[in-house]
């Protein structure tokens, strides 16, 4: 049955970019543990507006775990220790009576923090840019059920279409990788017919992109799959470098 | 002499009160009078939307859309190029118009308050989206789909919107499927489809449970292609705070840019474009707990509704039957279990009180309770539509049984949706790979196994058919001013069908607005670019700067959340599910009061000029709070039930909601008149040539 | 050129250098293990690789890989060392289903360095490049690299402490391969969602093939040593 706890929480603040980020450390007494771990950020926050102090700045919208808008990286582990969940699905369950916990930003240079926990995952976007689309304008295109797909692959598809955008791969990775996204992206899209078309070309932009916006080099450690809010598999990035190779050596 | 003088007196004393009482009740009955002629001229002079003011093109309702398009005006490639288009928000609605308008060589300039399009609150939608495609050969037509769409309204929509979105519906699914989307497959290769509240047929397509997602994706994947070629600029982390008007040779204003503020600089900065398009989305938020996003609100709606565009039907708002309840104060949200879960889940309170009252007390579980002891209230009211009854005739259900002392958990709001029957039917597995998401969802959430114990759910706000009032262009009473998706009011009526959300957001931006707009834009090919430094750029910068800098200085005592949460309690209290007179009059004087006390004691540290997201949230409770108060004005106005709004004067001996055609078969708009003025009502009288209206039925 | 300039690329050299150094190993421990059975044969094999110039070309080739997986190896490494930016995390979880080694493949590609310089001064200096170079290394006579293996290993304490030296050092190079052999595999696209589980079988297997000949040798010398000790 959840309790009420007290705890310690030990925030990352950072003014700005270029500031000189440090470790808060701020006590919260009465935390009920069926409260979400952004609920007791807010609890945190209406504590330090009371004191007229500044507030701690971070990302959160849907909170219902599929905007992919939160980010935090809750003692040692991105969106916190529990399977399968972004931080707003993170409770305080998951913590005990005196427990500290130490709340870090995404840590990447391709993420830089734009202040305290909030970093800018623009880099994700503009991979996006450079390929994660089929190449369609709207109208005159053929009916839905023209091209039947085999279910199997549909749901190997939608298995890998659900990322979310996060971050928490490349933020997880040590090598600061960001492999799984790009993956999950080329993945998608080289499965179903309709993207096949362009699945070459699609892999060798997303990737240059990938590597020119300063992410590091996969080395198939498995911690972005482990960590992944939506459970995205590692074997995408295996198909990402067999659709890219296969596209190199055609060249 | 005494006594006459005696009698003299008292028959002048009855005289007097004689006289007296009479004159009272004649002052009476004359303010009467007054009243009634005032109001019968109020009436007399309420202005009246005509047909051809919302630009409803004539002839048989299936060609109204096809004669539309054969006629109305186009811009030439060339002239595309010269043209700028601001598109505000990237939601399914905003991402897919910003796409398609690029896609045809328009210039993009696109904003979203999210550090990302793809972070657009359409996301989360989960069950589906309904689309008249009949691939199941269980007798589905774009009229069927249009008719359960008004019929789900309550007969208080359009009807010629309502048919080109049915139309409009079957390109969608195609579309997205070009585009990649992963919807759910049969083992044949074809696309499967479930069925969804309102409807007696399979029409709804589905990816997993994040159909939203999914569809967003293929959104945004189309705008990122876009903003890759250049033809979109894209503004991440900006939020809008006014729209720009500027009056042509005419005299008459149109919408030429808006101000924004860059979240992450605190700046503010101009945009300049010759046509404005909002999809901003809904304004659930006015009720502090609802499914929307934290950052989901009504701010740009009620900056259009100030410069002039009209604000209809504030008062319809969606109650989502299926949500997650509400566990304390804390709360900051509340979480929607997709409707989908009641093509298999059966809704159930227990038929005992005394059964209630140990579930209440958490002596017993759901699964504790023999079957026979069970209401299975909606199959029992509906035996045609049994679970699956629209929206607000569940939710109404479900507040019925609680408000009667049957509620399940400790706060005796909530009901069962029990899957107990399905997993037998079906077994665990099939039950797991079809809803395996939300219920590890739920089981994250209230840390109970759904798989062995009963869900628990309870209404909440969803959705907001009310919106901005747009002509049958979409175009808003503001020249130049689209808006789009949910923000505007269009083709829901007074309820929402499930899975009719995501069709409408991306008919309006893929199919619909692209071309209306054009119809617009044709005129304005002469007009060049205007430079940012003009007049009513820079008044309209000095507006929001005098808004931020009043709400900076109050340096009060209250944090912007607690305010919020104040203003949420009275409008759920008062403006929620069953409302009436008394209490929206109430409500009214208790959010004047919010208003003050936001205006005297809020406080906001930090900056104005740097990232601060108490400001934010200061600005937005500020709209909020007027809305609040137009959605009790509007629904104290409108003295009927229909769809998501329940007057409870107006319901038949079941509890039924009970329509008043005669009075109030319009769209009410409402007028801004100024800062603390009642706003002015002006109607749109809903004339239905094509569908005959019923009463709705779902029982048999 | 992209397996300079891709992550992807640069990926590709390290898995297919890597599995070349693994056929590589395969072999070299097939030949070991015939000191086991016959200490002819093992002469016989030896003489084979001897001062032939397909040996010799051989030596380079595999030098070459040693150095390219080395090489970019480290530059991998400094790569992603850098992709994490200024501040490092001050608290990091151990993340489920990933092993330490996969985690520190280039410290133990360090320490199997180390080990291989030992190695190559104990066996190859003497043995091929003495007899290359026909250099006086006054250890043995070049012919009979059976009589020096076993000398080596089983000399009195000495011995026993480059056995042991010698395990360690088999069990590092266990650990990389265990992560490396899979890695590989996935790096060249050899893997999906149905193989994922072999994958790592596989790997585990091929890690222990690798490893198993050598420590076969060692642990018989080991046991030869300390027979003779008592």
């Amino acid at each position: 049955m959840d309790q009420y706890i007290d705890i310690k929480v030990r925030v990352w603040r950072q003014a700005g970019p270029k500031a000189q980020g440090h470790f808060e450390t701020y006590e919260l007494k009465h935390v009920f543990q069926g409260a979400s771990f952004l609920e007791m950020i807010d609890i945190l926050n209406e504590q330090l507006v009371a004191e007229h102090k500044d507030p701690v700045t971070y990302d959160h919208d849907c909170r219902e775990g599929i905007c992919g808008m939160c980010s935090m990286y809750v003692n040692g582990h991105p969106h916190g220790p529990d399977s399968a969940i972004t931080t707003c699905q993170l409770h305080m369950r998951k913590f005990k009576d005196g427990e500290t916990i130490t709340v870090e930003p995404w840590r990447s240079r391709a993420f830089p923090v734009i202040k305290d926990l909030m970093v800018d995952r623009g880099a994700y976007d503009k991979i996006m840019q450079a390929g994660g689309f089929v190449s369609v304008n709207t109208g005159g295109v053929p009916d839905a059920n023209a091209i039947p797909i085999p279910k199997p692959v549909a749901d190997e598809a939608m298995d890998a279409a659900s990322c979310i955008g996060c971050g928490a791969c490349a933020a997880a990775c040590k090598n600061g990788s960001a492999m799984l996204f790009v993956a999950a992206k080329v993945s998608q899209l080289a499965l179903l017919p309709q993207g096949k078309i362009e699945a070459a070309a699609r892999a060798k932009a997303m990737v240059a992109k990938m590597d020119e916006l300063g992410f590091g080099n996969c080395t198939n450690t498995g911690a972005c799959a482990a960590e992944c809010p939506k459970s995205v598999s590692l074997a995408n990035i295996a198909r990402l470098n067999r659709e890219f190779l296969a596209a190199k050596f055609k060249d | 002499m005494a006594k006459k003088d005696e009698i003299i007196e008292t028959a002048k004393k009855t005289a007097k009160k004689v006289a007296v009482k009479a004159a009272k009740k004649a002052v009476e009955m004359a303010d009467v009078a007054v009243k009634k002629a005032s109001k019968a001229i109020k009436e007399a002079q309420t202005p009246i939307i005509t047909p051809q003011m919302a630009k409803i093109p004539a002839g048989p309702l299936e060609l109204k859309w096809t004669n539309y398009k054969n006629h109305q005006k186009l811009v030439n490639p060339a002239n595309k190029r010269r043209l700028d288009v601001i598109v505000v928000g990237t939601g399914l609605a905003g991402a897919s118009a910003a796409a398609s308008l690029a896609e045809m060589g328009f210039n993009v300039l696109n904003f979203c308050i999210q550090d990302s399009p793809r972070r657009a609150h359409s996301i989360a939608a989960q069950g589906g989206i309904n689309a008249a495609k009949n691939y199941q050969n269980d007798g589905d037509s774009v009229y069927r789909l249009y008719y359960d769409t008004i019929k789900g309204g309550d007969y208080r929509a359009r009807e010629a919107n309502v048919y080109r979105l049915a139309e409009v519906s079957n390109n969608i699914i195609d579309q997205c499927v070009a585009q990649g989307v992963p919807f759910a497959r049969e083992y044949g290769g074809l696309l499967d489809n479930r069925s969804f509240g309102g409807a007696q047929v399979s029409r709804t397509f589905y990816a997993k449970g994040q159909t939203g997602q999914q569809l967003l994706l293929g959104a945004y994947s189309a705008l990122s292609r876009q903003i890759g070629k250049g033809k979109v600029k894209m503004y991440t982390r900006y939020e809008m705070l006014d729209i720009v008007l500027i009056k042509d040779e005419n005299g008459e204003p149109r919408a030429r840019g808006i101000i924004a503020r860059n979240l992450v600089t605190g700046r503010i900065e101009r945009f300049f474009a010759h046509a404005v398009v909002v999809g901003s989305g809904g304004y659930g938020n006015t009720f502090f707990l609802s499914t929307n996003a934290m950052a989901s609100n009504g701010s740009a709606a009620m900056q259009m509704y100030r410069h002039g565009a009209l604000f209809a039907n504030p008062c319809y708002a969606q109650i989502h039957p299926t949500c997650i309840p509400k566990h304390g104060d804390f709360q900051s949200k509340l979480t929607l279990m997709s409707e989908s879960l009641r093509n298999d889940g059966r809704i159930w309170v227990p038929k005992k009180l005394e059964d209630a009252k140990r579930l209440q007390a958490g002596e017993i579980k759901g699964r504790d309770i023999p079957e026979e002891d069970r209401d299975y209230y909606l199959e029992r009211r509906y035996p045609a539509f049994g679970n699956l009854v629209p929206r607000d005739v569940a939710s109404r259900a479900a507040k019925e049984r609680c408000d009667k002392g049957y509620g399940v958990n400790n706060t005796g709001l909530a009901v069962f949706l029990d899957f107990s029957e399905a997993i037998q039917r079906l077994g665990k597995d099939v039950v797991a790979q079809k809803y395996g998401n939300l219920f590890q969802m739920y089981e994250k959430i209230v840390d109970e196994n759904p798989y062995e114990n009963p869900m628990m759910i309870f209404p909440a706000i969803h959705y907001t058919m009310g919106g901005i009032w747009v002509d049958y262009e979409l175009q808003t009473s503001v020249k130049g001013l689209f808006c789009i998706g949910e923000a505007n009011f269009s083709d829901h009526g007074a309820n929402r069908l499930g899975a009719s959300a995501l069709m409408q957001g991306l008919a309006d931006g893929y199919f619909v607005l692209p071309y209306t707009i054009q119809n617009y834009l044709s005129d304005q090919i002469g007009v060049p670019r205007m430079s940012t430094d003009l007049p009513e750029f820079a008044a309209a910068e000095k507006a929001v700067q005098d808004k931020i800098d009043r709400l900076m200085a109050i340096q009060g005592k209250r944090s912007v959340d607690s305010i919020h949460k104040e203003l949420g309690l009275i409008m759920w209290d008062f403006v929620g599910m069953g409302r009436t007179a008394e209490g929206l009059k109430e409500g009214i004087k208790k959010i004047d009061a919010i208003k003050k006390e936001f205006w005297t004691n809020v406080y906001i540290p930090g900056e104005a000029n740097s990232l601060n997201n108490e400001l934010e949230k200061a600005l937005r409770l500020a709209d909020f709070i007027e809305i609040g108060r137009l959605m009790a004005v509007d629904a104290l106005h409108r003295e009927e039930s229909c769809g998501g709004h329940f007057r409870e004067e107006y319901q038949t001996p079941e509890g039924e909601a009970l329509r008043q055609d005669d009075k109030f078969s319009y769209v009410g708009c409402w007028k801004y008149m100024g800062e603390d003025q009642e706003p002015q009502l002006i109607k749109e009288p809903l004339d239905y040539e094509f569908t005959e209206r019923k009463t709705r039925n779902y029982k048999n | 050129m992209w397996l300079k300039d891709s992550s992807i690329g640069r990926k590709f050299v390290m898995a297919l250098s890597g599995a070349a150094l693994v056929f590589f190993l395969l072999f070299h421990g097939c030949m070991n293990l015939a000191l086991v059975f016959s200490e002819e044969a093992y002469n016989a094999i030896c003489r084979f690789l001897g001062a032939n110039w397909y040996a010799v070309i051989g030596s380079l080739g595999i030098a070459f890989l040693v150095l390219v997986h080395f090489c970019y190896g480290l530059y991998l490494t400094i790569q992603n060392r850098a992709a994490r930016g200024n501040d490092r995390y001050e608290v990091r979880g151990k993340k489920e289903g990933v092993t330490w080694e996969s985690e520190n493949m280039l410290v133990l590609g360090f320490i199997i360095l180390g080990f291989l310089c030992l190695h190559l001064y104990n066996f190859w200096f003497r043995m091929q490049f003495a007899e290359l170079t026909g250099i006086e290394t006054g250890a043995f006579d070049p012919q009979n690299g059976a009589a020096y293996v076993k000398a080596l290993f089983t000399e009195p304490i000495w011995g026993q402490v480059y056995c042991v030296l010698y395990l360690l050092w088999f069990v590092v190079l266990w650990l990389h391969l265990n992560h490396g052999v899979g890695s590989a595999m996935t790096s060249m696209g050899l893997n999906n969602l149905k193989w994922q589980k072999r994958v790592e079988v596989i790997s585990t297997i091929v890690a222990t093939l690798v490893v198993l000949p050598f420590a076969a040798v060692v642990l018989y010398y080991l046991g030869m040593g300390i027979g003779m000790l008592c």
